[in-house]
């Protein structure tokens, strides 16, 4: 079947098998950013962006995409390199598989909710499994970047 | 591993059924269970064309379409309020996000999984579904029927006063259910529903009136050792009989002091 969606901004028509997963068309797009992991719809390795929303790539079929937008961390640059360097200043990543989902998601939960509790950090990203790092450099680097935030917006900036 | 030759976006429920009457066809939801099995399909039957995805609220009812995902039916304002917080419970130790985004109510409920907290929520509330040839159904019958090839069109919650609390007990957060239980006190009794025992959830009502004078540590013990006794339950790799039959003890009274007021149950 061929499909087309708004994939990282731009359109993009494809052929796609009808049971082919999301996960497996982007990466032939070059979405390598997209992990598989458990392939179980646990992990969160697989996180993209439907029409705004972080989904399970994985679980997903891509022709439920057609005429979609898709957005994997390819397009999302700017806004993953400013927290990125708050999660990498924690060294919360050590093998880094598990970044690009987390961050898809962690990304998702700031454009919903700016300044969530720490509680709220942890239930959101309930969703993103890391086998490294025990998940505390990450909240660690997410406060600190929520606090980086908050300062620039009171300087205005 | 899952595979279809076929994928077909519906135009109407009408074609659903007709596609959905052949053994080999099957209509899918959010898919995330179904992707577990290892099967062929011929034609994958997609509903998300159809505008069953809204939850709509009126004075009486909310209608909510079997696209609707487990993340919109957690963040809904009205649910919220009439549920006093309890739909949101009952669906936010579900996987993540990302997966809530993604499974439908419609799976969740027509596939009438032993495991489902949203079957047991749903049950609590006294919920119909709509059925596209089998009509209105209340979904405690619902739960007991066998599977066929109809189609659940819509969950509806009609809005009678009760008060509702859900708790369920799990060994690690966003697991499995190891026991859910969704308390629901209406005007007539108090009704406990018990899902993960681990088959499908079930409905034990308070018909001895052991709650009738209120609620006190002492009937909310009572009446947790009435269901625990009144439930069957099974063992699988998540707990024993035994184990179970004494979460439900714990679970069913901590839930009911809940209702009754008491926030720290636990």
């Amino acid at each position: 079947m061929q499909i087309s969606m708004i994939l990282n901004g731009k359109k993009i028509m494809a052929e796609a098998e009808p049971d082919m997963m999301l996960l497996e068309f982007v990466r032939m797009q070059g979405c390598y950013s997209v992990k598989r992991g458990c392939e179980t719809a646990n992990c969160g390795l697989c996180t993209v962006f439907l029409d705004e929303k972080p989904v399970l790539s994985c679980s997903t079929l891509a022709v439920r995409a057609d005429g979609r937008r898709v957005t994997t961390l390819e397009g999302l640059q700017e806004e993953a390199e400013e927290f990125g360097v708050f999660i990498a200043n924690q060294g919360a990543e050590q093998c880094g598989f598990c970044n690009p989902g987390f961050m898809m998601n962690a990304i998702a939960l700031f454009r919903e909710n700016p300044y969530p509790s720490e509680e709220e950090i942890k239930e959101y990203l309930a969703g993103n499994l890391c086998r490294c790092s025990g998940y505390e450099g990450q909240l660690r680097g997410i406060l600190a970047f929520l606090e980086y935030k908050k300062e620039m917006e009171q300087k205005g900036e | 591993m899952l595979t279809f030759r076929n994928y077909q976006k519906v135009a109407s429920l009408e074609e659903a059924y007709e596609l959905n009457q052949k053994r080999a066809n099957k209509i899918i939801g959010g898919m995330l269970w179904m992707k577990m099995e290892n099967r062929n399909i011929g034609t994958a039957i997609d509903l998300s064309g159809l505008g069953l995805d809204k939850i709509e609220e009126t004075d009486d009812e909310f209608s909510i379409g079997c696209m609707v995902t487990l993340r919109e039916l957690e963040i809904h304002s009205g649910l919220h309020q009439y549920t006093n917080g309890a739909m949101r419970e009952c669906v936010r130790h579900i996987v993540g996000v990302q997966f809530r985004n993604v499974a439908t109510i419609g799976g969740s409920i027509f596939g009438r999984f032993g495991f489902s907290d949203v079957l047991t929520m749903f049950m609590a509330l006294d919920a119909y579904v709509e059925l596209y040839k089998g009509g209105v159904v209340p979904i405690r019958t619902f739960a007991r029927m066998e599977r066929d090839n109809d189609i659940l069109v819509r969950v509806i919650v009609k809005k009678t006063p009760m008060q509702v609390v859900y708790m369920s007990e799990r060994y690690t957060k966003t697991d499995f259910p190891t026991i859910a239980c969704a308390i629901a006190k209406n005007s007539d009794t108090v009704t406990a529903v018990i899902g993960a025992r681990p088959y499908r959830a079930m409905c034990v009502a308070d018909e001895t009136g052991i709650l009738k004078h209120g609620i006190t540590e002492a009937t909310a013990r009572a009446f947790g050792s009435y269901v625990s006794e009144h439930v069957r339950t099974g063992s699988n790799m998540r707990g024993s009989r035994e184990y179970r039959n004494h979460l439900i003890k714990v679970i069913v009274r901590r839930a009911v002091l809940r209702l009754g007021g008491k926030q720290n149950a636990d």
